[in-house]
């Protein structure tokens, strides 16, 4: 597994995609911090990108690596190499080189303007843990799509399909239901439906950090309690580790029953 | 002739002095008076009662002639439980450093460490009062002045608690440089009338750190609000003047940093509201001027919640709050002009540092919240932005003439 994640790894290197994808957070990085100096505002206007460009990504990103190394995967796949390895190796290629990017693309300019002297260091490692996680939730996700889809256009469709309804379409769906059901409580249905949706789950992760004051101020006790505590962030994060697992095995217990 | 008003006004005030300042009598656990009310007994009027440093177990002092208490070395009083400790009912009194723990608490009498009773030119200074119900209660005063006291309560509810400086029917009272923590108000006026409240430090009280009732003509400026149940509540009060206070981390369910009830005709400049949940809660006001005011990262920074009208909003600063400004109407009579919003997204194409475009203060989303507020949840989604931005286009249901018709491109200084 090691060996083919290896392998994938530097096809993404030589491709350029790493490379170009690492510089895009460069210089987004570099240019929200030339334009405004203060590092925890800065954290607040990557947040806005990180929870909807990074899903995206990852999901794109997924779907064409999985159908762009078909021939390369049905050569590994005639060799005596378990097959959970060969997928599972090819999943850590790339959510691994996403991730890198993230980190080194946004964790350089940040550095070079004095995070480690900041007290935003802990608002901006959290930034890049949920970014993380949401690699690899999406990158699992569409994996998941292509190895279930023989037919490219409908893979590519699904993903994005699949991006849109958790970046945008369930928000409006929650938010109906929210509203067609306002007479009833909601607190622990709201928080329910948070966690079902990573997206939704991370911006409220860093939200806890971000606009406490509002979030307090507007909501009933269970919010409160479940905010207010470390135990708000375990969750959470057990919650992602969730959604980043769950793929992961559907995607070794497909790859072992598909007849290629 | 000036040589003779001189003079004679030179022995005028010898005579005064004489007689203001009186002779000194010494209360010390070793003395020939060694409690406080023996001394108040045998003084006479303008004496001056120097209590040395010790523990006097002793409550309900009354102060019914115009006395002096002088502490030296901070001496301690302590009530135990008793009741009231200090009750001045006389003119021109001035009590002066001492310490007064273990006020009585009961529910039928408001006991206080010290109670002013209808007297007039008092002082009130240098106290430190702990363990208590009620910590300094005027009522029916004038003319007095309460500075630098610091008031330590141990309140947990409100229906248990008293306030820390409570005034009832008093005119021109000064109160100034006290330090008050954990009451129920930290400073209380109900039918108090031209009343100057200065330099105060309120924090960490149950319910409000200054609370006005029916009380009108009234100026509160440069006081700290810190980490109380809810900053300050004016109610049911006219021409309060309201500068240079900093409201800050006034946080929770229904809290706030200043509440405006049924107020009329108050002025509001230079203010700074800091992380509270909301910075101000308007209802029923009219005819307030808001002036110079930072609103920096509160939820809210303004909540309008009807029946206000001719309020003027001007050269205030609006930095990363959550919501600029809640409606629950669609009316609006308010006036936003030159302010400066940190989310105003216009330009300024003939650089007079005044936006080209109107910004409109009342997000779509703020309208769903006030509605249901569980949809908080969805604070800076990606949906919300969408259609926070197709509402800003052409408003529905945000009041359309409610916009700041030219925004500051710059932080107003």
């Amino acid at each position: 597994m090691l060996k083919i994640l290896k392998y994938s790894y530097y096809d993404l290197i030589r491709s350029r995609w790493s490379y170009v994808y690492f510089l895009f957070y460069l210089a987004l990085g570099f240019v929200l911090l030339f334009l405004n100096n203060d590092l925890s505002k800065a954290v607040i206007t990557l947040m806005n990108v990180i929870i909807v460009l990074v899903p995206l990504i990852g999901t794109i990103f997924g779907v064409m690596y999985f159908y762009n190394s078909k021939e390369f995967t049905e050569l590994l796949l005639a060799q005596p190499l378990k097959r959970s390895s060969i997928f599972l190796g090819q999943y850590f290629g790339v959510a691994g080189s996403l991730t890198l990017s993230l980190i080194l693309g946004l964790g350089i300019p940040f550095t070079l303007y004095g995070l480690f002297k900041s007290n935003a260091i802990w608002d901006f490692s959290l930034l890049l843990a949920t970014g993380a996680f949401l690699t690899l939730i999406f990158t699992a996700l569409a994996f998941n799509i292509a190895i279930s889809n023989e037919n490219r256009i409908k893979g590519f469709g699904y993903a994005v399909l699949l991006w849109l309804f958790l970046a945008v379409v369930y928000d409006g769906l929650f938010l109906m239901s929210l509203i067609v059901f306002e007479e009833y409580p909601l607190d622990s249905y709201s928080l329910l439906a948070t966690m079902l949706n990573p997206i939704d789950l991370s911006r409220t992760l860093i939200l806890l950090k971000l606009d406490i004051s509002a979030l307090l101020g507007y909501t009933g006790a269970v919010f409160k309690q479940f905010f207010g505590t470390d135990a708000g962030l375990m969750v959470s994060v057990a919650m992602l580790s969730m959604w980043t697992v769950l793929p992961l095995w559907r995607l070794a217990y497909k790859s072992k029953h598909k007849d290629f | 002739m000036m040589v003779k008003c001189h003079s004679l006004s030179l022995l005028v005030m010898l005579l005064l002095g004489n007689a203001v300042w009186g002779s000194i009598l010494e209360v010390c656990p070793s003395c020939s008076i060694k409690s406080i009310k023996e001394a108040v007994a045998a003084a006479s009027d303008f004496d001056t009662i120097l209590i040395k440093k010790g523990v006097y177990k002793e409550f309900n002092i009354l102060l019914n002639k115009p006395l002096t208490l002088l502490g030296e070395g901070l001496p301690l009083i302590d009530g135990e439980d008793q009741g009231e400790v200090i009750t001045i009912t006389a003119d021109q009194v001035t009590v002066d450093g001492l310490k007064i723990i273990n006020v009585g608490t009961s529910y039928t009498t408001d006991f206080a460490a010290i109670r002013v009773i209808k007297s007039k030119d008092f002082l009130i200074q240098n106290m430190v009062l702990e363990k208590l119900f009620f910590g300094i209660y005027l009522e029916k005063a004038q003319n007095g002045r309460i500075y630098h006291n610091q008031i330590f309560g141990d309140a947990e509810e409100e229906f248990n608690s008293g306030n820390g400086i409570h005034l009832w029917y008093c005119q021109n009272i000064e109160v100034d440089r006290n330090m008050v923590q954990k009451v129920r108000d930290g400073i209380y006026l109900e039918f108090s009338d031209n009343i100057n409240i200065k330099n105060n430090i309120s924090t960490n009280n149950v319910r409000y750190g200054l609370h006005f009732m029916f009380s009108n003509n009234d100026v509160y400026e440069n006081n700290t609000f810190e980490n109380n149940g809810s900053g300050v509540a004016v109610m049911f009060s006219k021409k309060i003047k309201m500068r240079n206070n900093n409201f800050r981390k006034n946080w929770g369910t229904n809290s706030y940093g200043l509440l405006l009830k049924e107020i009329n005709d108050a002025e509001i400049f230079g203010n700074v509201f800091e992380e509270n949940s909301v910075g101000i809660t308007i209802e029923g006001s009219n005819r307030l001027q808001y002036d110079n005011n930072d609103f920096i990262n509160n939820g809210w920074a303004v909540k309008v919640k009807g029946a206000c009208y001719e309020n003027v909003f001007r050269n205030n600063n609006f930095l990363y709050n959550s919501f600029d400004l809640s409606y629950n109407s669609k009316l609006n009579d308010n006036i936003f002009d030159h302010n400066f919003w940190s989310g105003y997204t216009g330009y300024d194409l003939d650089k007079n540092g005044i936006g080209d475009v109107p910004y409109r203060p009342v997000k779509l989303f703020s309208y769903i919240v006030n509605r249901t507020p569980e949809t908080i949840i969805l604070l800076r989604s990606l949906f919300m932005d969408i259609i926070d931005f197709s509402e800003k286009v052409s408003p529905i249901f945000t009041p359309d003439q409610l916009f700041d018709a030219s925004p500051l491109m710059k932080r107003f200084k």
